[in-house]
Parts: C-alpha cells; structure tokens; sequence
C-alpha cells in the first residue's frame, strides 16, 4: 500500500471532535480502506458524540449508536443477517473505544469471537473514558492521572493486553496499530476485511484533551510512544504474534510522558521504574 | 445557519447534513514553501480537509472543514505550510 494509492474520496469529514483528534483520523482511514460497502456500529463514546448532532452527521456509509455493552452482539448480529440475504461482501466494523472494549463491552467481544460471524471490531484506545470527562479505564496505563485517579494517588495498575486477551480465543486475525503509522494500519485494516472471521483491530489514538498537549502533537505522541517501546506494532494470525514495525530509532520513555501533562506529576524515580519495565519487556 | 443540501448516502436517501467545522479555527494552514507532493499532511489530516488537484498535484485546504489543529504544518517534512492567523477569528 502506498499513500498515493489510497482513496482520495472523504467518507468522514469535519465531526465534532476536538481538533487533533486521533480517533477522528482513525475512522476517516478506517472508511477509506473498506469504501462504501461498510457499515458501523459505534457505542457510546467520543465517536459517537461528535458524529451525532441530528441532522447534520460526518459518517458518509451507514452508522448506528449501539448500547455500550453490546458492540460486538451488534456486529455479530448484522453479519450473519447480511450473510442470509447473500450480502457478504458487506463490512461490518465495530468501532469502540478503550472503555467500550475493555471493560464495558468484553463479555460480549468474547462472545461474538466464540459466534465466528465475520467483522472487524475496531477498539480505539484514548486510554480512559474520555468522552463523560477523562475517568480511568482497563487500559489506562500505569502512572496516569484522569478525574477518577488524581494525583498523588494516580492510576497504579498496569494496563490490559488486549491484544492476548483476543488472542486466547484463537481469533483468525487481531493486531495493535498506531493513528502515527496510517499504512501500517490501513495494511491491518484490509487484512481483517479479507478473512472469514471475526477480526480484531486495537488503535492508540492519542488524545490531546485527556492527555495533555498541544493538539498539532497528536502524530508525534503517537510515534513517541512506539519508538519509546510503551506501544507496539504487531499482529496475531496462524496462532502467532509477529512485530510489524520495529522503530528505525528508540527514545528514552521520559520523552514520551513529559510532552503530556497526564504524567507530569511523576517523580525522577517512578519514571526510572517505568523505563526500567519497557527494558525487561524489549528483551 | 444557511440552509444545506444533504447528500444522499448509498442506503439512506435522506442522506447526510455535513457538518461545517471551519469556524472553530483561529488559524488557517496555508501553503507557502516547497512542496514534493508527499502527501503526508493529507493523510495525517483527522478532518479530510485536505485535498489534492489531480491535474498540477497541489494540496490545498477546505476552510470549512479545517478546525485549525496544525498537524499538517508540523508532519510537512519540508516545512512548506505555515499557520496565519485568522483576524478575530472566524
Ligand atoms: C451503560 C452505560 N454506562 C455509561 C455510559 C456513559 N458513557 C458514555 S460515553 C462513556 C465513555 C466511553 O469511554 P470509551 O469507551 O473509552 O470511549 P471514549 O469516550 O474515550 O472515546 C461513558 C462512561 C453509557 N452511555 N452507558
Ligand atoms: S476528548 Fe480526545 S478522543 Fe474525544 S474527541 Fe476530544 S481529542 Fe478526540
Ligand atoms: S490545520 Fe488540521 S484540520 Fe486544518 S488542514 Fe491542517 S491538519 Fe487539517
Ligand atoms: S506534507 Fe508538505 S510537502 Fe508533503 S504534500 Fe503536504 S505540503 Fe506538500
Ligand atoms: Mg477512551
């Protein structure tokens, strides 16, 4: 896939989100891969409320606000309704956010990957609920403050892998992507379009509001946080993990939590212990 | 508000009001140095505000779209659009 080659058409345009939104530019890529012949499923969260301001709407394919809980049922519903009417050259994509997907929404993920309809569940992660005012979620990392984990008694557990989680269900394809690496996702995208399954696709999108930096900084947090190694670029599919991109260059993990004002509170030490960890983990 | 034409969607005729979020920004990108058509900060652009004229290759910007956000002046490698503020606002 190259950049030229990508279709020019709009399918997304101008929400309600904040500017530098990077889940916004998730949705757009997302659209732009499967094209016309996709419909979605969003819950609550910052997508569906910036998409949502009647009779105005940034979504040109067919979207509908789906319970928190049930992101997934939905999606495994409508593919098999669209596989009895023959429509099976129909997308239907998931898009939910980290708490929707996490915590929230996972019975029913789980499920529907036991069901095995096909679509492609795309988890957007913020990392916390950022769209009823930044609380913690399952996939908050360690060390960052939200309104429900103030400083000093800031978020002190680890963050979920998801990725093993769907995993463990020996899915036919899930991955992890970066917004900052649009081919590199736009190549999973695709690929989960093109298998007979369910398909699981978990995107870091940062988000300037809930972390805390300049809204022109959206693609360099996000390649911050792959060449500090706090987020990888892999896939699972025939029962392995492979590393779709290893950073050209690494950068202390201290660059990656100073440029956002959710880690500022982090003492010299708490920082050490967390590049510490990164380290243990790359080996 | 003006009144706008919706635009029929593949399933819904009654299809889709687009939103017009330019009058958020207090600053426009606009393009002034040296451009190799990398087309980076039209991928990167999280509101689609940004296009490229298929006959001489230019990117140019959709005002009523674009909120502002700089991410395109930033991830331009040769540094070829600059933010102008935008008098009082827009
Ligand atoms: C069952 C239920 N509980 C709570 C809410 C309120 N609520 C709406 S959006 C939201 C946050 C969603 O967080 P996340 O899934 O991470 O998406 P984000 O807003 O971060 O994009 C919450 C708690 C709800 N709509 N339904
Ligand atoms: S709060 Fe974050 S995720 Fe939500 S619209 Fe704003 S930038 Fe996007
Ligand atoms: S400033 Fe932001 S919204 Fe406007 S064209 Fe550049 S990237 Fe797009
Ligand atoms: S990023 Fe800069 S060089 Fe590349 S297409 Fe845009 S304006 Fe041109
Ligand atoms: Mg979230």
């Amino acid at each position: 896939m190259k950049l030229k080659d990508i279709e020019k058409e709009e399918f997304y345009r101008a929400s309600y989100g904040c500017a530098g939104c990077a889940a916004v530019l998730a949705v757009r890529l997302t659209i732009k891969v499967l094209g016309k012949n996709s419909v979605y499923v969003v819950p609550a969260n910052c997508i569906s409320t910036v998409s949502c301001y009647y009779p105005q709407a940034p979504f040109f394919v067919p979207f509908t606000v789906m319970a928190f809980a049930a992101t997934a049922s939905a999606c495994s519903g409508i593919s098999a309704g669209f596989k009895r009417r023959g429509r099976e050259d129909i997308h239907v994509v998931g898009f939910s956010g980290d708490g929707g997907t996490a915590d929230i929404g996972i019975q029913a993920l789980s499920g529907a990957i036991d069901c095995g309809n096909k679509f492609i569940y795309i988890c957007y992660d913020n990392e916390a609920y950022m769209n009823t005012g930044i609380q913690r979620s399952g996939l908050t990392p360690y060390g960052a403050t939200t309104t429900t984990t103030p400083s000093p008694c800031f978020e002190n557990r680890p963050k979920k892998d998801m990725l093993r989680i769907v995993a463990a269900h020996d899915i036919p394809y899930a991955a992890t992507a970066c917004s900052s690496y649009p081919l590199d996702y736009m190549e999973k995208v695709k690929k989960a379009s093109q298998v007979n399954g369910p398909t699981y696709i978990h995107i870091l999108t940062p988000c300037p509001t809930g972390w805390g930096f300049p809204p022109d900084e959206t693609i360099e947090i996000g390649r911050m946080a792959v060449e500090s190694g706090v987020w990888k670029l892999t896939e699972f599919e025939n029962g392995e993990f492979r590393t779709t991109y290893t950073p050209k260059r690494s950068r202390p993990v201290s660059e990656y939590l100073a440029a956002q004002a959710r880690f500022r509170h982090l003492s010299p030490e708490q920082v050490a212990a967390i590049q510490k960890e990164i380290d243990a983990a790359r080996d | 508000m003006k009144k706008e034409k919706s635009i029929p969607g593949p399933v819904s005729k009654a299809g889709t009001i687009p939103t017009r979020m330019g009058t958020w920004s207090t600053a426009k990108p606009v393009l002034k140095g040296k451009c190799t058509f990398c087309l980076f900060c039209w991928v990167f652009c999280p509101e689609g505000a940004i296009s490229q004229d298929e006959a001489n290759r230019k990117v140019t910007f959709n005002f009523e779209d674009c909120k502002g956000c700089g991410i395109c002046v930033r991830e331009c490698p040769t540094k070829a659009i600059e933010m102008v503020e935008v008098e009082g606002g827009r």
